[in-house]
């Protein structure tokens, strides 16, 4: 034996949290500009499959990650909408860029003011659009956001 | 020592001279005289600006004179169609459209004035191209065009408060407390119509603004 353990105690909670942190399953879903900042975060020079979300799914229903990133007016939030509930839970979303924060540069009739006003936020990243890097910054939020979840492995979203 | 090269004589006068084109009546423009005389009263005005010809004729001639001027003139495509806000005229609204002919290579501008609540003809039957841009001049203006086949809003959802692109329109948009999809959402659970909750509209609908763009005639 070369002093590897064969045997690690841990608790569900924790395996759990673990193992939903480091393979989350983003839906392919852009929605403006801060989608091509988001394709970047692919791309070798970024590349967020070091965190293990790179399974960019076309489905709401094989994913657990929604990244509203872009404007939501307000004839695409229902649809926003429809596909979240679409989801199967657990699942998380991240409001990328200041629109789909609030509004963003547009206080206007046609656009939602937040994405939050259609679907529960977990991580904001601000920035218009926000760089690769802060999109990265917002996956290790919401992973450690996802680690310090207290539940029974059922319904860790809302 | 060389004389200045002389320009091209093909060039138009206000290629030639470097002033800023002036609106000039069209009296002897071919295609405003046929108008004329076809249209007589209902022709209110021709006028040129850079080259390009501009009419504007009675409500009740819009059609009329859009048919001659594709039937006898060539015009054949309808390049676009809007609306034109001025909330201090008497008929506050313009309509406005621009045509193109292919074989004289030469634009045509076709305007009429419309009030608050009237109707313009529709130009469908002579350019079905003109469906979709007459959907959402009613949708942001809400300018009526008679005989339409399918006149409802295009862009915005229906439901929707108000005409946006009007002067007298909140940005904001104007918070009617209803939901804009009540067959997803109840009231207030959804996304709210322009505002949304905890949104106050600056400017009340009801109230028009003080200045409006200033009229160019």
């Amino acid at each position: 034996m070369t002093g590897e353990p064969e045997v690690v105690t841990t608790t569900y909670e924790k395996l759990y949290n673990w193992a939903r942190r480091s393979s989350l399953w983003p839906m392919q879903f852009g929605l403006a500009c801060c989608a091509i900042e988001m394709m970047a975060v692919l791309d070798p020079r970024h590349d967020m499959s070091r965190f293990g979300a790179e399974v960019f799914r076309s489905t709401p229903r094989q994913s657990d990650l929604m990244i509203v990133s872009g404007t939501v007016t307000e004839k695409m939030a229902p649809v926003i909408r429809r596909l979240w509930d679409q989801m199967p839970e657990p699942k998380w979303a991240i409001a990328m860029g200041a629109c789909a924060t609030c509004g963003g540069p547009y206080r206007t009739y046609a656009v939602t003011q937040g994405v939050d006003r259609v679907i529960p936020v977990d991580v904001y990243i601000p920035g218009c659009p926000p760089r690769p890097e802060a999109l990265i910054w917002g996956l290790l939020h919401l992973q450690r956001k996802i680690d310090r979840t207290r539940s029974r492995p059922v319904a860790v979203g809302r | 020592m060389s004389e200045a090269p002389k320009p091209p004589a093909e060039l138009a006068p206000w290629e030639r001279e470097p002033a800023a084109p002036q609106w000039q009546e069209a009296a002897d423009d071919p295609v405003a005289l046929a108008l004329g005389e076809a249209l007589g009263e209902a022709l209110v005005s021709a006028r040129t600006f850079a080259g390009d010809l501009t009419l504007e004729v009675r409500r009740e001639a819009f059609r009329s004179a859009c048919a001659a001027l594709k039937e006898r003139h060539d015009f054949t495509l309808l390049v676009d169609l809007c609306g034109v806000d001025f909330p201090k005229r008497e008929e506050r609204f313009e309509v406005v459209v621009h045509l193109y002919s292919f074989s004289a290579n030469r634009r045509v501008r076709v305007k009429t004035a419309v009030g608050e609540g009237g109707e313009v003809p529709s130009l469908v039957p002579v350019y079905p191209a003109a469906n979709w841009p007459e959907r959402e001049t009613w949708d942001m203006f809400g300018i009526r065009f008679a005989d339409h086949p399918d006149l409802t809003r295009i862009l915005l959802w229906e439901g929707f408060n108000g005409h946006p692109l009007r002067k007298d329109f909140p940005v904001e948009g104007i918070d009617t407390g209803a939901a804009i999809y009540p067959e997803y959402y109840e009231a207030r659970q959804g996304p709210i119509a322009g505002t949304g909750t905890g949104w106050k509209v600056k400017n009340p609908p009801a109230a028009a603004p003080e200045s409006g763009p200033e009229e160019k005639k």
